[in-house]
């Protein structure tokens, strides 16, 4: 009897604390909704503000930091996937086990870093090599953001990919090198792409690693030497005026960016799925 | 090509200051199934694992003497070991596909080294997939995973992976383990078939599978070699007590 009572109990808290969970996101992603749907149209998303960001005058959309935002946690995705990938497969076939734990204990502690720090990081190096606030130094800062998020992911799923698979391709002669990329890459491959979104939407998302490095401005960034908006702090920004215009797009934003991050999730999925068919269980 | 014996003498193998081989001196004849057998742990995928320098692979292992396919010396110097293994094929425990398709798993290997054209590279897949008795079963899904194919398939699979680059000998580390009794009977009719061409040596913890496809045998016991001789030999009238009592126990 008090043993049924106990897993009553149990049962319901739990599902108490499931709910609750999803009220809160529930209520975060309907308020942004709400608010949002009212700015967003078409000129929302074509156009960079007609008369600046926080002036009276309202006008034009938040296509400078939707671009921007684009471009800087794209380019800082490539740029961190063009170490994670190598990195992780060193990680996986040639480190020593005392390396290679060293090396994840060193991301663990890189991957809890706050975003400022690595924006604070961002700026010492900027202005050692004189830098100025530009896409480029946005895209540098955030791809070390995400690296040790990349690697991660990606260095999980290697160690996921069974020893014995290794084993298959030195039995038929296949060196380490084309091993890591034919075999524990291809195993790891959807993993891999899960890994790269989920650095993509945490690099999209951020606020703090792009505020020094790569400034805001009114603008579509036309080179890697310009100043570049972003989405999140169009958002901060705006809704620090006084003027209702400027608050509806910066709600505007926030919808805009939980969509893009939303987007990002289900194309990982999908990808994910399809590229799985070849894994081995 | 062309089955080689393998000719070991005086192997030693070291793990930092354990000795788990002790002074193996054997001849393994060329197309012939010779079955390594004896008690877990007692060294006997380590001496399979010797031969094709898998054992490179594990820290801190250390070879001395000396493993011989005809006249090419497996730890000579300045021998590339995937060369090695390209000689040696090695068919493991546990069945493991490639994460690709069936076709590419077999292909791994002849892509590895360029030989041919897309023509002979078809040619050798299927040249393989025949040999390893697989043929008939996949040629109509070649493209698909190769990890859809039943257990039973992926060992034989994994055999026409071996095969795809022509090897010289062909090592078994317990290929029926983890297979079911009818996918086994399968398996060691393969490897009967395999032995006019190649030279075979299987670990095997089923003294009756040993009996049944093995010509000669290797009793290894506590890292040495304590018998060697015809299959009808070591079984009828074993030489050493540690052999009778280990085959009194087992059947």
């Amino acid at each position: 009897m008090r043993r049924r009572l106990t897993e009553g109990v149990f049962h319901g808290i739990a599902l108490l604390a499931t709910l609750a969970l999803l009220a809160a996101l529930g209520l975060i992603l309907w308020t942004i909704a709400a608010q949002g749907a009212r700015a967003l149209n078409w000129t929302l998303i074509t156009q960079p503000p007609t008369s600046g960001s926080y002036t009276e005058e309202g006008g034009g959309g938040i296509a400078h930091a939707l671009i921007g935002s684009l471009y800087l946690a794209g380019g800082a995705t490539l740029l961190a996937l063009l170490i994670s990938v190598p990195a992780a497969l060193y990680l996986r076939v040639y480190a020593s086990s005392w390396f290679a734990g060293a090396v994840r204990l060193l991301m663990d502690v890189l991957w809890g870093v706050p975003s400022i720090v690595f924006g604070a990081f961002g700026f010492t190096l900027m202005l050692l090599v004189g830098l100025r606030a530009s896409l480029l130094a946005g895209i540098i800062t955030v791809a070390l953001f995400e690296l040790p998020i990349m690697i991660r992911a990606i260095d999980e799923v290697m160690t996921m990919a069974p020893r014995e698979l290794e084993e298959a391709a030195y039995s038929v002669g296949a060196t380490r090198a084309e091993t890591a990329v034919r075999v524990i890459m291809k195993q790891a491959l959807p993993g891999i792409v899960t890994g790269v979104l989920l650095a993509f939407g945490r690099g999209i998302g951020d606020a703090a690693s792009v505020m020094f490095t790569a400034g805001f401005t009114d603008h579509i960034p036309t080179g890697v030497m310009d100043k570049a908006a972003t989405l999140p702090l169009a958002i901060f920004f705006q809704l620090g005026t006084p003027f209702a215009h400027a608050h509806e797009r910066a709600y505007g934003a926030a919808l805009l960016l939980v969509i893009l991050v939303l987007m990002t999730s289900v194309v990982a999925r999908v990808i994910s799925a399809r590229l799985g068919r070849y894994s081995v269980q | 090509m062309g089955a080689r014996p393998i000719a070991i003498e005086q192997l030693n193998l070291w793990y930092g200051a354990l000795q788990t081989l002790k002074d193996v001196r054997v001849e393994i004849p060329a197309r012939r199934v010779t079955a390594i057998i004896g008690p877990s742990g007692c060294g006997k995928t380590t001496l399979l694992r010797c031969i094709n320098r898998m054992i490179d692979l594990v820290p801190g292992a250390r070879v001395t003497g000396s493993v011989r396919l005809g006249d090419f010396q497996v730890y000579g110097r300045g021998v590339d070991v995937t060369a090695v293994r390209k000689r040696v094929g090695l068919v493991m425990q546990k069945p493991i596909p490639l994460p690709m398709s069936i076709f590419d798993n077999v292909a791994f290997g002849p892509r590895l080294y360029g030989t041919g054209g897309r023509k002979q590279l078809r040619e050798t897949v299927e040249a393989s997939l025949r040999v390893a008795g697989l043929w008939d079963e996949v040629k109509d899904r070649l493209k698909e995973p190769a990890g859809r194919l039943s257990l039973g398939q992926q060992q034989r699979l994994c055999l026409a992976r071996g095969l795809a680059v022509e090897p010289e000998a062909l090592l078994f580390d317990e290929p029926t383990s983890a297979l079911d009794p009818i996918s086994t009977v399968k398996f060691e009719h393969e490897v009967l078939k395999l032995k006019e061409r190649y030279t075979c040596v299987i670990v095997t913890h089923n003294l009756q599978q040993a009996m049944r496809i093995a010509d000669h045998v290797l009793f290894v016991y506590l890292g040495e070699l304590v018998e060697h001789g015809t299959a009808h030999q070591v079984f009828t009238s074993p030489r050493e007590a540690a052999t009778a009592s280990y085959l009194g126990s087992g059947i």
